[in-house]
């Protein structure tokens, strides 16, 4: 009877400083299903798949895999039972390049010499057998984080895994994108692979899983067939309350111009051609502005032009009637910008600070944390940091003192936005603000963006979430290929005629 | 098992695994050592091994003992130095190799100040300051604005100190020697007060402000550190520089600025040796003094905390010293300087050790449920 499951995780206790972040959790993989996992953001999912990864150790419990014993010490011990695990935030090696990272631990060699040719034939293959295109020779480092997301996909398919542990891999992924993958898992689980997936999207669980196992606060809340659930039920479940999906609003109020920018062009790090070219808009008081596009079509790079991060190459911008274009960050920030990095890992959060270190990153320097012989107010920096932990729910062990590397990603995320939001920005600039978030804390920080609107400012939205991009947004400009091809009323528009423009298939005039 | 949660607490403890890491590298570093010496010569291994621990408890007397209790601490104080100038750069992510070259630089100011324009220690001290300030403010600006990588350009400016100081004090050596003439002799309002510390250690007067002194640099360096603006800003670059530049810190500023204090912090702990007229300057040495490469050692050793250095670089002074207290009939002199390098050596090690420390830790940790 018990090799009816591939792996079962029996009453798995997992502590960590200041809280339980698995309570005698029981979970079971069937052969060929895929399993969802659900649960709010530090609901403990991340820490039940790497117990099951050999990244950390149970204090109690066990693991079965194909009804017999294992002990999984660590990664390598996963590995050799067949168990692959895409990370939320992926573990590659900047410096390498794609292939490098997907052959690095299992390198074909002749003679003591690299195959990579082989490998890269592989690799091509597989990325074209699930169309997970990436470029093998890009650097880790000048690539997207969609790319970066299939190149960990492709890792774990590059292994021949049968038990493939996916977490949070949607998060990052265009529409398109998520569909095919949904696909691609359910092409796998019908060769007989056995799936774990965890995602806080309803739809994606609602569309793909057999079964999912909810979680709650590190405590198991009940397994169900999808089959016999529904979308409210299940959020019910995660959450314990019922949730809106649909994100009120009254009609926008347009103001005077914050935001205003012309010809804009930024440089691409990954070619020779500019990322953004001659791009101009608008973005006024009281309106959430969104930029819809595909992955990598240079909206990252046009953020990075707008805070400051990147040089532009021509142009201008223009900030409450202030030219800015030659502006130092700092001076963007203090007058008026705030911006939710879409990398919150590598821009956001100084993982080995303190949570309360990481909340003061943009206002350290001003009267209220520093004293003029530069010296920092600990008392009043904690006391900020406990009230913003308060406020904005950021769940955490030890509160202000956590150090951010060991929280939940759904929590380190919910502390950029405590942050950002909290300077009270004139213009905020988000973007993929609400990656990775339960529906508990989406429905929270949109919210927070309307609100935003409401009082004023103006709001800039770059997503790849179509059903974010029309519940929030008032305006939505397009961008294909560096350039803006289309601007459109969310009320007027549908995801279809979107979906022509993002792909390059129609593209129109756009008057700034 | 409620004491069992809390000795895992204990031993989860940062400074607790640093000072066990710490120990743990001493321990091998002496076990290797004593090997080193059973290979040379099986009979005198463990008297050698003792000797180098016991240093100056070698002598039978008290007040002798205090009288090279105080050489040591006088040496021990240019090597906390040069590792607070490794660590404070470390703390920003640079690694300042070019502290050995900075502290070069700063002997050859404060003893040209001293011996060539005869000015008294006060103003030799600022010169060597400046020195090693301007040194590493070269580093500094080569990383930020041509980005050169700091290891590399703190190297070279190693030989060039080392060959330029040669240089400059060549016109103020003895006749007979390749050493530079006395402070005693030549100029002794350059040398550093003693402040009556002499008399604690047995007249030894050597023992100068330089040790307190160097101490109180320590404790400065730390509240720099972790309480200041400043601090604040180098570390959140040396841990995250992206999230530093998202910031809006000033990430050249910063670099230039970082090697700079850490270049002043090296010069002012080469002014702290030569200025006690301890050691005189050998204008033939072709080799950059070990100085500020043993506080690499020392840094690591102290676990990256700047009272940790205080006594990790005590110790490290304490078996070097110790180490010309062997037998030179049964061990060649060059024996000594080995095993204390071997021991420095594997001190550099903590970090590593501290990664498989905690590996075991989590390892046990799982092994508990059976
Ligand atoms: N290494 C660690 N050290 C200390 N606490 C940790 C560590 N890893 C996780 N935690 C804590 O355990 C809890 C569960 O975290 P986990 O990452 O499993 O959540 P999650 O369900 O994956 O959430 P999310 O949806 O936000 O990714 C969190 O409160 C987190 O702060
Ligand atoms: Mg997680």
């Amino acid at each position: 009877m018990a090799e009816e499951y591939a792996i079962e995780m029996r009453n798995i206790t997992k502590r960590f400083p200041g809280i339980v972040a698995n309570d005698n959790i029981t979970l079971q993989l069937k052969k060929g299903e895929i399993h969802a996992l659900l649960g709010e953001n530090g609901a403990g999912k991340s820490t039940l798949m790497s117990v099951l990864f050999g990244l950390y150790q149970a204090e109690e419990g066990s693991i079965y895999k194909d009804g017999k014993e294992v002990h999984i010490k660590d990664p390598n011990d996963a590995n050799d039972l067949g168990i692959g695990m895409v990370h939320q935030h992926f573990k590659l090696v900047q410096c390498f390049t794609v292939l490098d990272n997907i052959i690095l631990g299992v390198e074909t060699t002749k003679n003591g010499i690299l195959q990579k040719d082989e490998a890269k034939k592989k690799i091509m293959e597989l990325s074209d057998k699930y169309g997970l295109s990436v470029d093998p020779d890009a650097k880790i480092e000048d690539i997207t984080v969609g790319m970066q997301q299939r190149t960990e996909i492709l890792k774990m398919l590059y292994r021949e895994n049968d038990i493939l542990i996916f977490d949070e891999p949607t998060a990052v992924l265009t529409p398109g994108e998520i569909d095919e993958l949904m696909e691609i898992m359910k092409g796998l689980a019908k060769e007989g692979k056995s799936i774990l997936f965890i995602s806080h999207k309803l739809n994606e669980i609602m569309a793909v899983a057999d079964r999912c196992t909810v979680l709650r606060r590190g405590k198991y809340i009940g397994t169900v067939e999808i089959e016999k659930t529904t979308k409210e039920e299940l959020s019910k479940m995660m959450v314990g309350r019922d949730v809106k999906f649909e994100v009120d609003k009254k009609p926008a109020e347009i103001g005077e111009t914050i935001l205003s920018v012309r010809d804009m062009t930024v440089a691409s790090k990954l070619h020779k051609n500019n990322a953004v070219k001659n791009v101009s808009f608008d973005v006024h008081a009281g309106e959430v502005l969104c930029i819809a596009g595909i992955d990598g079509n240079g909206q990252t790079e046009l953020v990075y032009g707008l805070t400051g991060l990147e040089p532009v190459v021509s142009g201008n911008i223009n900030l409450m009637g202030r030219d800015i274009t030659k502006a130092s960050i700092r001076e963007r920030s203090t007058s008026g910008m705030s911006h939710i990095p879409e990398d919150r890992q590598k821009h956001g959060l100084v993982l080995d600070y303190s949570l309360a270190y990481n909340l003061i990153l943009q206002r350290y320097f001003g009267d209220e944390f520093s004293t003029k012989g530069g010296f920092l107010k600990q008392g009043s920096i904690k006391a900020y940091a406990d009230r913003l932990i308060e406020k904005y729910d950021v769940r955490s062990g030890r509160g202000a003192d956590t150090l951010v590397r060991s929280m939940s990603g759904g929590n380190q995320q919910k502390a950029i936005i405590a942050r950002e939001l909290d300077k009270n920005p004139q213009l905020l600039i988000a973007v993929q603000p609400t990656r990775g978030l339960d529906v508990g804390a989406i429905e929270y920080i949109h919210s927070q963006l309307i609100a935003q609107r409401d009082a004023g400012h103006a709001v800039l939205l770059v997503s790849l979430e179509l059903e974010e991009v029309f519940s929030v947004s008032d305006r939505i400009l397009v961008m294909y290929e560096g350039e803006i091809v289309g601007e459109f009323d969310p009320k007027t528009t549908t995801r279809e005629e979107l979906g022509l423009y993002m792909s390059g298939a129609k593209r129109k005039e756009v008057a700034a | 098992m409620n004491t069992e949660k809390e000795k895992r607490t204990i031993l989860a403890n940062d400074g607790v695994q640093s000072f066990l890491t710490a120990l743990l590298c001493i321990v091998i570093g002496l076990f290797v050592g004593f090997i080193v010496l059973l290979i040379i010569s099986p009979q005198g291994a463990w008297e050698g091994i003792i000797t180098i621990l016991k240093n100056y408890f070698t002598y039978p007397s008290g007040p002798a003992k205090m009288k090279y209790f105080g050489n040591t601490l006088v040496k021990m104080a240019p090597l906390l130095l040069c590792a607070l100038s490794i660590q404070f750069c470390y703390k920003a992510g640079l690694f300042n190799i070019g502290a050995a070259g900075q502290y070069v630089a700063g002997a050859g100011a404060s003893l040209y100040g001293a011996l060539a324009l005869g000015l008294p220690w006060y103003v030799d001290v600022i010169l060597a300051i400046v020195a090693g300030l301007v040194f590493g403010g070269i580093v500094g600006i080569l990383k930020a604005y041509a980005n050169v990588n700091e290891v590399i350009s703190g190297i070279m400016l190693n030989w060039i100190g080392l060959y330029t100081v040669n240089m400059l004090l060549t016109g103020v050596k003895e006749t007979a020697s390749p050493y530079t003439v006395t402070l005693a002799s030549t100029n002794e309002s350059a040398l550093l007060p003693n402040m009556g510390l002499d008399k604690l250690f047995t007249n030894n007067k050597y023992v100068t402000i330089a040790i307190p002194l160097a101490i109180i640099v320590a404790i400065v360096i730390q509240i720099i550190l972790k309480k200041t603006v400043f601090g604040y800003e180098l570390q959140a670059t040396g841990y995250n520089k992206d999230a530093a530049k998202y910031s809006g810190m000033k990430e050249k500023k910063n670099i230039i600025l970082t090697l700079m204090i850490g270049g002043a912090l090296a010069g002012l702990g080469a002014s702290f040796l030569y200025l006690t007229g301890y050691e005189q300057w050998s204008v033939t040495q072709s080799s950059v003094p070990v100085m500020g490469f043993n506080g690499i050692a020392a840094t690591f050793l102290g676990g990256l905390d700047p009272i940790g250095t205080i006594f990790a670089s005590y110790f490290i002074q304490h078996i070097t010293s110790g180490g010309s207290y062997l037998d030179k009939a049964v061990y060649p002199s060059q024996v000594s300087d080995l095993i204390s390098a071997i021991i420095i050596y594997l001190c550099g090690f903590v970090l590593f050790f501290k990664t498989v420390f905690n590996k075991r830790l989590n390892a046990k940790k799982g092994g508990e449920k059976a």
